[in-house]
């Protein structure tokens, strides 16, 4: 049963290296500067996965300000929502790299704490992006939008735009128990100014932030509640898809719809009325200071700690008075994806 | 491996006509010349540190593929194997919230194990095809993992059931209790598969069921106890999960079922049964490890590093199908 002509052993071998060498090639022409120099600031970046727009734009602009400080930028990714093991691997061997600084946006605020206290003990200073681990002080800094701020603001401007009539709301949430939605929706309500189980809140869905299960969360909501008009949604595709319900029963002069996130998609379906008001957040800038406190670090020693606001900005075209935003046009100059 | 080979190989030609022949060098050929190549590109990859990395890395996938090898040996296959383990994870958190680790963990082992008999016994009793049964229960058991968690994710504390993740030193080699579970699990089931009665069972079952049957071997219940052992192997690689990342996350390990196909494969087990064992798996289990942790110290892209695993794949079919022509 084991017994095998010569060939086959052979040809197994032979088909293997010319697999591994040409991917060993790969490898050699892939880092140009790999070794070499031993003063190159060296930076890694984690992020949850590697095709999701905005953490396209936060590697893009990590790449572009690691370009103008001399430094290497190192980009890792987790292979899908929720892949800790791969976010563990790419901090691994970033150490294993001998990275002086690692700026992550993790998958779960809690599933990754021993590899980046690993790291940490190493020496490399390790920075959150986006998102915030559990607890905050895991890693020395956390550069990320605040999400109960911006929360507020779809709250406001959704609450503003209702003006006197009776409000009923809807809130297409993202997934339970996650840190960013919690912020988004305690803030809306914050904003809005009503409290949690409130009688005003006729209908609560999660999407996961997409949004096929958005509109189809939706339609399933407005057979029951077909009074609504004032709309929570998590992120653009879930504002996306809910508009496609809202649509196809007809009532979009009814229904005010809020979002949070300023990808140049979401910003388009603002301009295009099919997102009332949408909140920025910017990527680019946490992508940007993260790369700056690694190089800060390694020149003159300075750790940076806390937690940094990068901002958000209400993006409408029909503003309400005493609240601050900023038109479409605007908004399409500097969003990302 | 195989004594038939040894056997022949002392009688007729010589000690080196049966090295050429060994259906593993193929495979280990392959991880020697990456492992060169990448201590060429990198100055770090030889390291101990990294070394020990790569080990850790390949913990819980390779563990899984100790499992699949023994499906795929009787020529099944089991796409559920990393959803199971994920389950797994997910009850010994709950359970060692409510009843302590012991609790936790001889829960995880019943629910993994009583999960390998229903595939057993759908594939064995009912004979339906294993490609069609472990489908059908990894979409359940995905969508029971996430109504059992709840779509959230639990912490578990520190202690026996994250003990597979503690590190100890070996000299400068410096690693986890979960490599060395590993190891055992592979040393055992190598033991099993070539040493004992079992094990010749179930290499004559994946090779032709019926030649099996009409030899007196009683083929279904030796199917049905290869999926009974994956379920402890799933187990395992639950518990060993829970040591690298003390969270238990229903999302986690989407991929685990295929790279343990994948590690199969590349390491020369036959998808067709009856063919191969878990020491090709172990060199296959390591190829994919060095090859992720080479490629992403030599700054590739990780999509180049899927590339570079698939065309291993796929050549270590080929080789199995040219083989497998030329002894028909």
């Amino acid at each position: 049963m084991f017994a095998q002509p010569t060939k086959r052993a052979l040809s197994a071998g032979a088909l293997a290296l010319a697999g591994a060498l040409a991917f060993g090639v790969a490898g050699c022409s892939g880092s140009s500067d790999s070794g070499g120099s031993d003063e190159q600031i060296k930076v890694g970046l984690v992020t949850k996965t590697d095709s999701n727009p905005f953490f396209v734009k936060l590697r893009e602009a990590a790449q572009a300000q690691a370009d103008a400080s001399g430094a290497e930028l190192i980009s890792l990714a987790g292979a899908f929502d929720g892949d800790n093991e791969g976010q563990v691997a790419a901090i691994e061997n970033l150490v294993s790299q001998g990275v002086q600084g690692i700026l992550i946006t993790p998958n779960s605020s809690s599933g990754i704490l021993n590899a980046i206290k690993s790291a940490r003990d190493a020496g490399v200073i390790v920075i959150a992006l986006d998102t915030a681990t559990e607890p905050e002080d895991a890693v020395d800094a956390t550069f990320a939008t605040d999400n109960l701020a911006a929360g507020v603001s779809q709250g406001e401007w959704v609450k503003a735009t209702l003006g006197d009539t009776a409000p009923q709301i809807v809130m297409l949430d993202g997934t339970p128990g996650g840190t960013v939605d919690t912020f988004r929706h305690d803030g809306f309500l914050q904003g809005f100014g009503v409290e949690e189980g409130a009688a005003e809140i006729v209908g609560q869905e999660n999407t996961n932030g997409d949004q096929t299960k958005a509109q189809t969360a939706m339609e399933n909501l407005l057979q029951r509640a077909p009074g609504v008009n004032a709309l929570y949604t998590i992120n653009e595709p879930a504002a996306a898809g809910a508009y496609e319900a809202i649509k196809g029963a007809g009532l979009t002069d009814q229904v005010v719809i809020g979002s949070v996130d300023g990808s140049c998609t979401g910003v388009e379906n603002v301009k295009n009325g099919v997102i009332g008001a949408t909140v920025m957040q910017f990527p680019a800038k946490m992508a940007e200071q993260g790369v700056d406190a690694v190089v800060k670090y390694v020149q003159d020693g300075t750790k940076p700690s806390g937690f940094t606001d990068t901002g958000s900005q209400l993006i409408t075209d029909t503003p309400v008075d005493g609240l601050d935003s900023k038109d479409t046009s605007w908004g399409a100059e500097n969003c990302w994806g | 491996m195989s004594s038939e080979a040894v056997l022949q190989g002392r009688s007729s030609r010589g000690i080196i006509r049966q090295i050429l022949r060994e259906p593993l060098l193929g495979p280990l050929l392959a991880l020697v010349l990456a492992v060169i190549i990448f201590s060429l590109v990198s100055e770090t990859f030889l390291a101990p540190y990294n070394l020990s990395l790569i080990l850790q890395q390949s913990v819980v996938v390779g563990i899984l593929a100790v499992g699949q090898t023994l499906i795929i040996l009787t020529a099944g296959i089991d796409l559920s194997i990393g959803a199971v383990a994920v389950l797994g994870t997910i009850v010994m958190a709950q359970a060692a919230g409510a009843g302590g680790p012991l609790v936790a963990l001889a829960a995880t082992f019943l629910v993994c194990v009583a999960l390998g008999a229903v595939n057993g016994g759908l594939v064995t009793v009912l004979r339906l095809p294993p490609f069609i049964v472990t489908l059908g229960t990894f979409t359940a058991i995905q969508a029971a993992t996430r109504l059992l968690a709840g779509s959230q994710t639990y912490q578990v504390p520190q202690g026996p059931l994250t003990f597979l993740g503690t590190s100890f030193s070996i000299g400068r080699f410096n690693t986890t209790y979960g490599v060395v579970a590993m190891l055992l699990v592979y040393l055992f089931v190598w033991y099993a598969l070539s040493q004992t009665a079992w094990g010749r069972h179930v290499y004559a079952v994946g090779g032709n069921i019926n030649a099996a049957r009409m030899s007196g071997i009683k083929s279904g219940r030796n199917l049905f106890s290869v999926y009974l052992a994956t379920g402890v192997i799933a187990a395992i690689a639950a518990w060993a999960a829970l040591g690298r990342i003390p969270n238990a996350d229903p999302n986690a390990y989407q991929n685990a079922n295929l790279e343990s196909i994948t590690a199969v494969v590349i390491g020369g087990t036959s998808l067709f049964g009856g063919r191969g064992g878990v020491v090709g798996t172990l060199i296959g289990t390591l190829i994919v490890g060095v090859l992720r942790n080479g490629l992403t110290l030599a700054g590739v892209d990780s999509l180049y590093q899927n590339i570079a695993t698939g065309i291993l794949v796929i050549v270590a079919v080929a080789v199995d199908q040219f083989a497998r022509r030329r002894s028909l």
